[in-house]
């Protein structure tokens, strides 16, 4: 029976008044954002945690039901805010899905290229907090260093550096341009290097090994157990990515590796996402120099994909479809059905539940949020440990708020 | 992936009243609410169905063609062979309840909350059954069909600060 | 006997600037990152943008060592009793930026439970628009608040007694619940 609110008030007074309570958050600067621990305390030691969390909900799902698909992926990039790529090519992979429309090659690249290049910033400034929690603040510099160099490259992609709102149902805002790859190019080039010296900083540091070796341990039956997914669970020994177990987007054509590790302790944790992000280079680099040519938004007839702008202006077929996707109830052809389709986002299994009435808005838009539900283990892997090891638990977690509460 | 067809088959030799459908190559099963919590032990022991992707609900209030006003949907899948299998159970009011299923997998416990907590799906047998986003004295269950996005208020049911109270 | 000639090296100036000079330079920000602008708080904070340029870059996570409150992202109905209580532990003189759109307008989360606006709960000396705001925004912004310090502070701190500053901002007024076909059309 997990501890409740009210037991912890009434434990206070009663037998167990050795017990210390401490209420950790909702703001702290470890939360990275806002989520709130009770922690139960024998001396400096836990002996239990109540999350309370919601200190974020701002109503995501409610908001689907209210938003068309393509204005929907404005709201997804704020939901997981530290790889919005990532969360735009799950939903509409997932609206894609519904609707059934088969993308282009060349777009299944672009797609394919950003989103690892999100999975690399999110585990940059993942990796990265475990550090600054953790005492490493170099290593957080380095790494954000490196973030702000793939958001120039999602500047010159599509204008915006952080939120960036690229997939369109059927396609991408526009077509990447050869400064872009030149840019890709260069960050292939000189990441190795940046790792390499991350790893160095960190991996036989003493005092970081000290802190996350043994700490906050996840056994594989507890990881399938506990629905994890992702680094999380590929951490603990459960070799399941859905990049190679269902191959979406153009996954299958690249050579690359899952990485796991046996361990499941905060330092597997970390060591994943490193050896990670190393295999999303590859992909990248792969990806770059093999995007095929071809048109990148499914055609003007098939009536899914908003045209471009020079369409619009200059050919009235261009005019009528942009003007008919963006009226209410002449857009898309929507079945009235269920699917649920998901993709490995950086933190784990991204997926949506969507329900279509044959309107242009979603009946239902249910997001699988991965932080939610590896937060819910939390208790289990900090029992037992001392309060200096919340924080690393935590950053190994990768908890994102926005996600967690949505 | 689409479920193997024999799996399918023994479901429904096993118990009677369940309606497997296929769309996009996706496999759903609907089972009566009495029979939810022996199909998924099936599942999960006989068929090796061994993650619990996710719990959600759907509220088909105004829905075309829908009989039933709450549908809760269980997706399963196998980790060695990849498969998915979608289970679902349509619920009505008043009182719509389900059992739990915290005793098969423990990472159904925040999904059932969620689901009470947005819903008011009442889990017979959850260990804790608690509100875990909203605040405990809200009343409503937001994700409703019959909410309104903006809510009802509560939103500015707070006392305002002035720089002298500062 | 007045000076005739001062040397180069001395400054005239009233009390009450020189306060107001060094309460400017000396901002220590209380970073209230709740969401999405949180992340671009930090990117401000790092290496490129470096916001120790502008001699704000000491982050206190604590309220009563900090006298610039920066509210970045949205801050829903479980949240405000935390913000005011945060507002109400820091120490006069104290200034807040509501950074971004969401914790400035409620942004795009016109939803039941997202607070539409922290200016209606607490004051807001400064807005930064965008969604989230770039670094160089959030600079802009900082810089503007401190011209704004430099031309309002005193001494003995009279400015917080004023009754135009005590008064209700004309956005705390009572709004009525906005019904559900408002912004967004029902469908």
């Amino acid at each position: 029976m997990p501890l409740t609110l009210a037991d912890a008030a009434a434990d206070a007074e009663g037998a167990q008044d050795y017990l210390w309570t401490l209420n950790f958050g909702p703001q702290h600067p470890a939360t990275h954002t806002t989520l709130r621990l009770i922690l139960k305390l024998d001396g400096e030691r836990i002996v239990d945690a109540i999350p309370d969390l919601g200190y974020l909900h701002s109503g995501f799902e409610k908001l689907g039901e209210h938003l068309d698909y393509n204005q929907y992926v404005t709201v997804t990039d704020r939901m997981n805010y530290i790889s919005p790529m990532a969360n735009n090519v799950a939903w509409h992979h997932s609206v894609e899905t519904l609707l059934g429309i088969e993308l282009t090659p060349r777009c299944k690249y672009i797609r394919t290229i950003i989103a690892e290049l999100a999975r690399i910033s999110d585990h940059l400034l993942s990796t990265g907090a475990i550090g600054l929690d953790v005492g490493a603040f170099t290593f957080f510099l380095y790494a954000f260093y490196q973030r702000e160099k793939i958001y120039d490259i999602f500047e010159s992609l599509c204008g915006a550096r952080f939120t960036n709102s690229y997939t369109r149902v059927g396609g991408v805002m526009h077509d990447i341009t050869p400064i872009t790859i030149t840019k890709i190019r260069e960050f292939v080039n000189d990441f190795p290097r940046t790792i390499d010296d991350m790893e160095r900083l960190l991996n036989r540091n003493r005092i970081f090994v000290d802190r996350t070796k043994d700490v906050g341990l996840l056994s594989k039956e507890a990881a399938i157990n506990r629905s994890c997914s992702g680094p999380v669970a590929r951490a603990s020994g459960v070799a399941r990515d859905l990049r190679k177990d269902e191959p979406y987007l153009a996954y299958e054509d690249f050579d690359f590796q899952v990485c796991c590790s046996t361990a499941g302790d905060c330092f597997a944790r970390y060591y994943v996402r490193m050896a990670e992000m190393r295999e999303s280079l590859k992909i990248v680099a792969q990806a770059v120099e093999n995007i095929p040519a071809g048109p990148v938004n499914v055609g003007l007839d098939e009536r899914t994909t908003l045209p471009s702008k020079q369409q619009v202006y200059q050919t009235i077929e261009g005019t009528i479809t942009h003007f008919e996707l963006v009226m209410a109830n002449r857009g898309f052809e929507v079945p009235q059905e269920e699917t649920y389709a998901a993709v490995e986002a950086p933190n784990g299994e991204l997926g949506f539940y969507l329900v279509g009435d044959g309107s242009d808005v979603a009946y239902r838009a249910r997001c699988r949020p991965p932080s939610f539900i590896h937060f819910a283990t939390f208790p289990d892997l900090i029992r037992g440990h001392t309060l200096s090891d919340v924080v690393a638990v935590l950053g190994s977690l990768n908890i994102i708020a926005a996600e967690l509460d949505r | 992936m689409a479920v193997r067809p024999e799996v399918i088959a023994a479901l429904e030799s096993q118990f009677a009243g369940i309606a497997p459908s296929e769309f996009r190559g996706q496999t759903r099963v609907t089972v009566p609410a009495a029979q939810l919590l022996d199909v998924l032990t099936t599942l999960k022991q006989t068929h090796d169905f061994d993650l619990l992707v996710d719990v959600t609900c759907v509220d088909y209030l105004n829905y075309r063609d829908a009989t039933n006003r709450f549908g809760v949907a269980y997706l399963l899948a196998n980790t060695t062979t990849a498969e998915r299998l979608t289970i679902r159970v349509m619920l009505d009011e008043p009182n719509p309840a389900v059992s739990s299923v915290v005793s098969l997998w423990e990472g159904a416990n925040w999904l059932e909350r969620e689901v009470w907590d947005m819903f008011g799906i009442h889990f017979e047998g959850h260990p804790d059954l608690r509100r875990i986003l909203l605040p405990d004295e809200f009343t409503a269950h937001p994700l409703r069909k019959d909410y309104p996005l903006q809510g009802r208020g509560e939103r500015h049911n707070f006392p305002v600060l002035t720089r002298g109270e500062g | 006997m007045a000076i005739e000639e001062l040397p180069e090296n001395v400054v005239v100036s009233k009390l009450d600037e020189l306060a107001s000079w060094c309460r400017k330079n000396s901002l220590w920000p209380m970073p209230f990152a709740t969401a999405c602008c949180g992340i671009e708080l930090m990117a401000t904070g790092a290496s490129r943008h470096d916001l120790a340029r502008f001699g704000a870059e000491v982050f206190r996570f604590s309220p009563r060592q900090c006298d610039l409150m920066i509210v970045a992202g949205r801050v829903v109905m479980k949240m405000l009793p935390v913000l005011q209580r945060i507002w109400q532990q820091m120490h006069e003189p104290k200034w807040c930026i509501s950074m971004g759109a969401c914790a400035s307008t409620g942004g795009v989360f016109d939803t039941y439970s997202v607070v539409q606006g922290i200016d209606r709960f607490i004051p807001v000396d400064m807005y930064i628009p965008g969604c989230p705001p770039r670094p160089e925004q959030l600079i802009q912004g900082i810089i503007d608040l401190q011209d704004k310090i430099q031309l309002e502070g005193t001494v003995g701190g009279r400015e917080f007694d004023l009754r135009a500053r005590q008064q209700r901002k004309r956005s705390l007024v009572e709004l009525p619940i906005v019904k559900t076909s408002g912004l967004i059309l029902p469908r």
